[in-house]
């Protein structure tokens, strides 16, 4: 499996990266990719940006893992996290999750595996700009539910 | 002598990146916690016993429990938000 992961400043191009994707192996024959970005609402209303933090070393590890769970569910050819930190602005991208598999199905489920699990298991935190002023933000718990269903889901 | 290091709130309520702090052989995480709240009062008592902090020995998540060795690096933080 060809593993990308990479927590940075800089912005991304989604583009480029699934491109990427697609040239590990002529037996790509799906990519997923999912990309969050900033909303202007969240648990305050008028958000006018975020901060994120992470633990360098730690981070990088747990993503490993759970791409490397993901590799042992499902047959993937490649796998790209990328993970923004510092300050970022509403509707900036701050990660990006990108599966290149032989099926979709193989590519949608371990797309979404991540993302999940990236959630609620890697060391990152937001802290919340809004009209209210600054906020370290909690886990949500709908986050905790979805990553447990997937324990329910183990193979 | 072990590294500890905190992130996000508890950084911040602590005014402090990272320490140091001696340790006895057999030392647990909940040792650790002691002397540093002897050594820097009430406000690290707080930040350290919340039931949502996490700790984090040499990048691995760990209990209070866990017993520490001379040049660990311990990591204290609140619940994970990222994605």
């Amino acid at each position: 499996m060809h593993i990308k992961i990479s927590v940075q400043v800089a912005a991304f191009d989604t583009g480029d990266e699934t491109r990427e994707l697609g040239r590990v192996s002529n037996q790509v024959g799906a990519i997923t990719s999912f990309t969050g970005l900033v909303r202007d609402i969240n648990e305050n209303a008028g958000v006018s940006g975020l901060f994120l933090e992470h633990y360098p070393g730690m981070t990088e590890k747990q993503i490993a893992q759970i791409i490397a769970e993901a590799g042992e569910r499902w047959q993937v050819l490649a796998v790209t996290v990328i993970h923004r930190v510092g300050e970022l602005l509403p509707s900036e991208p701050i990660v990006f999750v990108g599966v290149a598999s032989l099926h979709r199905g193989d590519a949608f489920n371990a797309c979404e595996y991540i993302i999940d699990f990236l959630k609620t298991r890697a060391a990152f935190w937001k802290k919340e700009q809004s009209v209210d002023g600054p906020r370290w933000l909690t886990t949500r718990d709908s986050d905790v539910e979805t990553a447990k269903a997937w324990r329910s889901t183990e193979r | 002598m072990v590294k500890v290091i905190f992130f996000a709130s508890i950084r911040e309520d602590l005014g402090l990146n990272e320490t140091e702090m001696a340790i006895d052989g057999e030392s647990t995480v909940a040792d650790l916690v002691k002397s540093l709240v002897e050594c820097h009062g009430a406000k690290w008592s707080e930040a350290l016993n919340r039931e949502n902090t996490l700790v984090a020995v040499n990048q691995t998540m760990v209990d209070y429990q866990h017993v520490i060795h001379f040049g660990d690096e311990v990591a204290f933080f609140p619940p994970v938000t990222g994605g």
